[in-house]
């Protein structure tokens, strides 16, 4: 279960935060998470954040996932 | 259009092509790979992309458990009903719930009849509610694995901080692990290994799973919910049953950590703690619920609104079960698009949109695959 | 004239008067309703009549994008448009819930008459009635609208054939999101906006590049699945769709992701959906781009073969499945 979407945190409050997909923002909490900077992206699950999105590791499966379009195309 | 970011990247069919002929290459040979995904989302997901048709033979995705409206047994929907006919009573619920059919009623077929029902985004927006409604005993339904309870506990602890002492909660909360396991003592579903959930995972971390290699000798991949994310799980775990290994291991690198997540684990440690519940189509399973801890018993539902639900029944030909225990394809269920469809729904796999039997009939391929269970 | 209706304005009497005349008539001017008759007369003498009704109940009455008032005009335009009709006159009933401000009905009422101009639509007749508060809904509309055809052979439902190109004249999904966002409780802000639009111009257009039409209609609730789907039934053919050809704005991708639903059956109210012989369907869509309401036109699959009437969707990552009509109201999830 469990629908989760990658949002960026545009602006934070306290234990609160604004965080935006594709132009559309609202309002989540932070409470589950530690050391979110604006500008990173979280997994929001019923209006809370409850992990932050590691760019790096999201560019590293990209980069593998690239090499199967590739072969053979 | 740029699309969205760190989603539409892993939707690209270029790559799911190749990711597709990899996992051929690798299962040529190969008797048959039973893996089953325990997560509803992956069930949905993989059927709305239709993923199935891009595997060999040899690999056949079995569904199970993992959609928690539709594991929540019929005696707790017969409860919640019961809440919201009260006149002083008014439920938030997430919009999953609204549909699934109790003994005799819905909470939408209550809503017409004017009960308060009332579909809310977050826990928080239920406890805005209790705030602006300060007459009404407003209860919400905790439905939902370790992604959602941390947020209902986070729920629980603001009313309880802020002193609102309207806001009530019904625990149906479930753990993962305590079902993996029971599935993977039934014999009968011949796994070879798990296609494990990503956003349950999130939190929990890798360790709770590390049981079912280490003691099972079961395969595991804890995978995101993008089609690519899904075939590069399954590529993980077909290699590993071609290498004769079974390890815990994850593809959703970019949100799943080791630890998991200790700040929603120590929150849910605080509010919760465990209890044994009932699973539909799995029965009583120890250790596997989430009940409120007493030291916030004045935010539990059942202790302060006491109701009397009807009698719980169940149509006697209803196989959700069967179904949820990957025991059953939703097609052989008797009742499958003729008595039961998601117009009238008989059996909550049919009801929940992310259900089993409402992903088969929604999304069915046009020459679906045949029974899963032979 | 006062800053809120109340129940005496529906009474039929002196300030049932005045609220018409100097609150509806202002926007609406013209011959046929000045005249205050019980009907209005129009001159359809010899040709080919199409007539319409329907009902208006959005909620909230204002939503990024447009009103209850656009949606109504845009609402009776496109269905008179989807049948080949050139839309000549509307009518329009005011159902008022008591207690609405009168500056609120104003802005309703200035809007629907920008978008009958736009429309070149008269409305000639009308009504109004107000009720006791807690019996509507701040506002409700219903329309008729009647239309001279333009064409020989009008598109039906019924009319998909074989070998057809399946497009769509733009984005889906931006009206039922601008008011899914605009509701209370969802807190979503942003740059969602409804789509709502009178589309007589643009299907005008298509006729007047020589385009056949076989079929059109426009996928309003239920979205563009469940409008495939009827005409697939109706026309007794398969309708293949591929993924992704589908045109979905960034922020309705977004919002749809973050609720948990399908822009296949979120609400459009400035699209159509066209079938036309797949010779014509270049030109069909050069033509729908020359026009702002059509820039983003493009065809999204094709009649496949006869068949009790289906619609299977081929997944952006070369799998299929079948696309089947809305069951019930889509509702946030979070699983």
């Amino acid at each position: 279960m469990c629908l989760g979407v990658p949002m960026r945190v545009v602006e934070i409050n306290g234990d609160m935060a604004v965080a935006e997909i594709t132009g559309v923002r609202r309002s989540i909490s932070l409470q589950l998470v530690e050391d979110v900077q604006v500008g990173d992206y979280v997994i929001v699950h019923a209006g809370f954040a409850i992990q932050v999105l590691d760019e790096a590791e999201a560019q590293e499966t990209i980069r593998l996932l690239q090499e199967f379009g590739v072969q053979g195309g | 259009m740029s699309g969205v970011k760190f989603v539409e990247e892993f939707r690209d069919g270029a790559i799911a092509r190749g990711l597709a002929r990899r996992i051929a290459e690798v299962a040529r040979g190969l008797p048959e790979v039973r893996l089953m995904e325990v997560c509803g989302t992956h069930t949905m997901a993989i059927y709305r992309n239709g993923i199935r048709q891009l595997l060999p033979e040899n690999i056949v995705l079995i569904s199970g458990p993992g959609c928690p409206v539709c594991v929540t047994p019929n005696d707790y929907i017969d409860r919640a009903i019961a809440f919201a006919r009260r006149p002083d009573v008014t439920v938030c619920t997430f919009g999953d719930m609204v549909r699934v059919p109790g003994s005799s009623s819905s909470l939408e077929l209550e809503k017409s009849r004017r009960a308060d029902v009332r579909v809310v985004y977050s826990p928080l927006d239920a406890v805005e509610v209790a705030v602006q409604n300060p007459g009404r005993k407003v209860v919400f339904l905790g439905v939902g694995f370790e992604t959602t309870a941390p947020t209902v506990a986070a729920a629980i602890e603001l009313a309880a901080a802020k002193g609102v002492d309207n806001f009530f909660v019904s625990s149906a909360h479930k753990v993962m692990p305590p079902a993996l396991a029971a599935l993977t003592a039934d014999a009968r579903l011949g796994l070879k290994g798990f296609i494990l959930p990503a956003h349950v995972s999130a939190i929990i971390g890798v360790v709770p799973y590390q049981f079912l290699a280490a003691k099972h000798g079961m395969a595991g991949v804890i995978a995101g919910f993008e089609p690519l994310d899904i075939l590069q799980g399954i590529l993980m775990l077909v290699e590993q049953v071609a290498e004769g290994r079974a390890a815990i291991e994850v593809q959703y690198t970019r949100v799943v950590r080791e630890e998991g997540n200790p700040r929603a684990l120590a929150l849910l440690e605080r509010v919760f703690q465990p209890c044994d519940a009932e699973w539909r189509g799995l029965g009583m399973i120890a250790g596997s619920g989430l009940a409120i801890r007493a030291e916030y018993a004045a935010h539990q539902a059942e202790a302060n609104i006491i109701v009397e639900p009807e009698q719980t029944v169940v149509h006697p030909s209803c196989r959700c079960g069967e179904v949820l225990r990957g025991l059953l394809h939703p097609r052989e269920c008797p009742l499958f698009g003729t008595v039961c469809t998601p117009e009238t729904p008989v059996g909550a796999c049919m009801v929940s949109t992310e259900g089993t039997c409402a992903a088969c009939y929604k999304y069915g391929a046009p020459a679906e695959e045949g029974s899963v269970g032979g | 004239m006062d800053e809120v209706i109340r129940l005496a304005h529906g009474s039929g009497g002196q300030l049932t008067h005045a609220l018409i005349r100097e609150v509806f008539l202002p926007y609406f001017d013209n011959p046929a309703l000045a005249a205050l008759n019980d009907s209005a007369l129009l001159q359809l003498s010899g040709s080919r009549t199409a007539f319409t009704t329907d009902a208006y109940v959005v909620q909230p009455i204002f939503f990024p994008g447009g009103d209850i008032g656009r949606l109504a005009i845009s609402g009776t335009v496109n269905d008179l448009s989807a049948q080949g009709a050139r839309p000549v006159a509307i009518s329009a009933a005011f159902i008022i819930e008591e207690g609405l401000r009168v500056a609120e009905l104003q802005q309703v009422l200035a809007s629907m008459a920008a978008a009958a101009r736009e429309a070149g639509v008269a409305v000639v007749a009308g009504d109004t009635k107000v009720v006791p508060a807690g019996a509507a809904d701040k506002l409700f509309i219903t329309t008729a609208g009647v239309g001279t055809l333009l064409v020989e052979q009008p598109p039906t439902g019924s009319g998909a054939r074989v070998g057809d190109a399946v497009i769509v004249t733009g984005t889906i999904g931006d009206h039922g999101m601008a008011v899914m966002a605009a509701r209370a409780g969802l807190s979503l802000q942003g740059a969602l906006r409804s789509d709502v639009a009178p589309l007589n111009h643009l299907v005008e257009g298509l006729f007047a590049c020589g385009v056949e039409v076989h079929a059109m209609r426009d996928p309003t609730r239920g979205g563009v699945a469940t409008t495939l789907n009827e005409i697939a039934r109706a026309s007794g053919v398969e309708i293949v769709i591929e993924e992704e050809r589908i045109p979905v704005a960034d922020e309705v991708k977004g919002a749809c992701e973050l609720l948990g639903f399908d822009p296949l059956y979120v609400a459009n109210e400035g699209k159509m959906i066209v079938f036309v012989p797949v010779a014509h369907a270049e030109r069909a869509i050069a033509c729908l781009h020359s026009h702002a309401l059509g820039r983003q036109a493009a065809i999204i699959g094709k009649v496949a073969k006869e068949s009790k009437g289906r619609v299977l969707l081929r997944t952006a990552i070369g799998g299929h499945r079948i696309l089947d009509m809305l069951v019930g109201e889509q509702l946030p999830r979070i699983c």
